[in-house]
């Protein structure tokens, strides 16, 4: 199952970020020669508000939570993080701040970045602080809001986008703005990315 | 700078001067009747308890009732919305919202007519109370409310009341469910037919088509479902005055006790003000209508405002829920929306039960992936082989019972427990006569039938110990011709006080089995009219 930007972007919807592609692509583009005179504020000028090594961290943070089959995972995470916080400088701060613990405490067990552990261990460190089970918390202990701020806002852009819906059988799952034709069709092939439902307005 | 009451957003919050109207809830019959006034060039003033959630913010409403650990994302709860129950417990805050909008910023959306029978229980059946109108008497305010809310709906309900025009918007047509419960529905002689629904399917009023989110329950981000914000803003753009923050405390009446000449309301900084006007309306939804008045009780009415025949607070009803659902050998496509799209209203004016029901095919049976991986315990291919498992074969029926009046449910004044401004909260005695339970267990024989012919096997059964209510409380301010019986008239204006009208679902003196948002509108179109002849 391959993830696309147009996931991401569904995702984000989902999310309630009022981020358009454009802006999004505009983050990760390479500036062109006619992007050099670009106003000051302007997209080409804002400086990527995720750094990369917390972008690292998401995407290892994602590989363990979604499944194997799940391609273009990087990519999905870099516009849905990205667009997902944009606005939201609280909620910014505390995917920061569980990223930063949780990294940390990959320093203590493992004497490296979280990131550089390798997928198991990445899993197993998770599952040894208690975030299976933990009850999602933005002000409670670490593993609560290592719960929220990390796998439940991981979880949440994949199963609310029409890709990770599709995975389990619904190409337009809660959260997303699917329209009102998927409802009525009965079963289809869809895993075809051009039947999911997608936004009637485009 | 503002008097903003402590809010911190520079709104004026203090009393206007003498309003020609005062409106107390801005809920879809405080909004209706403040839109309908305003509009006639009547000063109006709206107090609402709650805040103005702002549209902007819907979608992350949607995120925060997706995901948990988020709070509600209609803030209830706490001091503000304390309350006790007796009997059966009623989960009041889940039942309610407190806001500009009111609870149509959290309802479903299903918008039906009372039928003819409902408004004469009485005199046909010797049980409840008859309405002191007639269902004719109303059906020119229900066209009027179904233009008003946009509603989405066809004329293919045999069991329907008579009705003098098509829907102002088309049905949204039958899910790929519903199809898989016609045939079965067809060999046992049960019709399907479309359900009216207050929501979008086609841009209208300014608002958008419905988009497909799935949450219309408690949020609709994309504006499709009405809410009375939709009137409201149309109040406020012909000259309504909207405060919200501006919970009232009591009203207050003249010496005469003839007139009420004020609106007590309390601001977030603890300022008591006094908002005065010529007409009240009182439109704070089934609890907090008759909570008002009782709290309103001075030395000339020692048991509460527009009381003198004791109703105030008795007959309080709900329609409760029946359901039964299980899984198909074969997919079922559900929680793709979440509204129905169709219905059977085929046994509502039977005799054996007398009370009206309403069944429901479901569009939402099970659970939804989403949601259910944010609660689950693993992750990974565990994860997804997980949600393959539990998703994709459900379905299920619903559906709502009428209760009776019976004066022993009842809204009171809890007096062991205050509120954040000190004020004894709600008290809420409800239980179910055996007629209701025998009621709810012929709707889940019907249930089962369709099911069992639909070949599911039926994993649950919300039946008469499960039940629970539907969330539309009604009756505690019954209407009616007799002033030693009821607390307002036909007009919806209180027996007591000739200034004061009382206006929701409080009013209605039986309850059918319909969602009562529709004819609360139509009634409050109405009332607006004798308010305005009254000006």
């Amino acid at each position: 199952m391959e993830l696309t930007r147009r996931d991401a972007l569904g995702a984000l919807a989902a999310a309630g970020a009022t981020v358009g592609g454009a802006v999004l692509a505009g983050r990760f583009d390479p500036p062109r020669a006619d992007s050099g005179d670009a106003a000051p504020g302007s997209v080409a000028d804002a400086d990527p508000s995720l750094s990369t090594e917390l972008l690292d961290l998401l995407d290892a943070v994602a590989e363990v939570l979604y499944p194997a089959a799940v391609t273009g995972r990087r990519e999905f995470i870099e516009e849905y993080a990205l667009g997902r916080t944009e606005g939201r400088p609280a909620y910014r701060d505390g995917v920061r701040e569980a990223a930063a613990q949780l990294d940390a405490v990959a320093r203590d067990w493992h004497g490296d970045s979280y990131a550089a552990l390798d997928a198991e261990t990445r899993d197993r460190l998770l599952r040894r602080l208690g975030v299976e089970t933990a009850d999602p918390d933005p002000d409670g202990p670490i593993t609560d809001r290592i719960r929220f701020y990390l796998v439940d806002d991981l979880l949440f852009a994949l199963y609310a986008s029409p890709a990770g819906g599709r995975l389990v059988g619904i190409e337009n799952p809660i959260g997303h703005p699917g329209g009102i034709e998927s409802y009525q069709r009965g079963p289809v092939n869809i895993d075809d990315p051009d039947s999911d439902g997608g936004n009637p307005n485009g | 700078m503002a008097d903003d009451g402590g809010i911190g957003d520079g709104r004026d919050r203090t009393p206007a001067a003498r309003a020609d109207v005062c409106v107390v809830g801005s809920g879809p019959a405080g909004a209706l009747v403040a839109h309908r006034l305003a509009a006639q060039g009547a000063d109006v003033v709206v107090l609402e308890a709650g805040p103005r959630f702002e549209f902007s913010r819907r979608r992350e409403q949607q995120e925060q009732h997706i995901r948990p650990g988020m709070g509600d994302p209609w803030e209830m709860g706490g001091p503000r919305d304390d309350y006790t129950t007796a009997g059966k417990h009623y989960p009041l805050n889940a039942a309610r919202v407190k806001g500009v909008g009111g609870s149509t910023l959290h309802w479903q959306g299903m918008v039906m007519r009372l039928h003819e029978r409902d408004f004469e229980m009485e005199t046909r059946y010797d049980i409840g109370a008859d309405w002191p109108i007639e269902y004719e008497d109303l059906q020119p305010y229900y066209a009027e409310a179904e233009r008003e809310l946009g509603v989405a709906g066809a004329m293919d309900n045999p069991y329907a009341p008579t009705r003098e025009e098509p829907f102002p918007l088309s049905a949204f047509p039958p899910s790929y469910s519903d199809s898989l419960f016609a045939e079965a529905c067809e060999r046992l002689e049960i019709d399907m037919h479309s359900v009216p629904n207050a929501r979008n399917s086609e841009p209208y009023d300014g608002r958008a088509a419905c988009q497909g989110y799935g949450t219309c329950r408690p949020v609709c981000p994309s504006g499709a479902k009405y809410t009375a914000e939709s009137h409201v803003d149309k109040a406020e753009a012909a000259g309504a005055r909207v405060i919200d923050h501006a919970p009232v405390q009591r009203l207050e009446h003249d010496e005469s006790g003839q007139v009420v000449e004020a609106a007590v309301y309390t601001t977030p900084d603890g300022t008591e003000r006094r908002q005065t006007a010529r007409r009240f309306v009182v439109a704070c939804g089934g609890v907090e209508n008759a909570r008002l008045l009782l709290l309103s009780a001075s030395d000339r009415y020692p048991n509460g405002l527009a009381n003198s025949s004791g109703a105030v607070g008795r007959f309080f009803m709900d329609h409760l829920f029946a359901g039964a659902g299980g899984r198909l050998d074969e997919p079922t496509r559900q929680n793709h929306i979440g509204f129905i799209t169709s219905e059977c209203h085929q046994f509502y004016d039977d005799e054996e039960p007398i009370e009206g029901m309403k069944l429901e095919f479901l569009n939402y049976a099970g659970p939804s992936p989403v949601i259910e991986a944010l609660h689950a315990e693993t992750w990974g291919d565990e994860l997804l082989d997980q949600l393959r498992e539990s998703y994709g074969t459900h379905i299920a029926m619903g559906g709502l019972v009428e209760q009776l009046p019976d004066a022993e449910n009842r809204i009171t004044l809890d007096p062991e427990r205050r509120d954040d401004h000190g004020n004894p909260v709600p008290h809420v005695e409800w239980s179910l006569s055996e007629r209701t339970t025998d009621a709810i267990r012929r709707a889940n024989e019907i249930q089962h039938a369709v099911l069992e012919e639909l070949g599911a096997s039926i994993e649950w059964t919300v039946g008469p110990d499960a039940t629970g209510p539907a969330y539309h409380q009604m009756g505690t301010t019954r209407m009616g011709a007799d002033p030693d019986e009821s607390v307002v008239d036909a007009d919806c204006r209180t027996h007591d006080l000739s200034n004061l009208w009382v206006v929701g679902s409080s009013v209605f003196p039986t309850g059918g089995a319909m969602n009562p948002t529709l004819t609360i509108a139509a009634l409050s179109l109405r009332a607006a009219e004798s308010l305005a002849e009254s000006l």
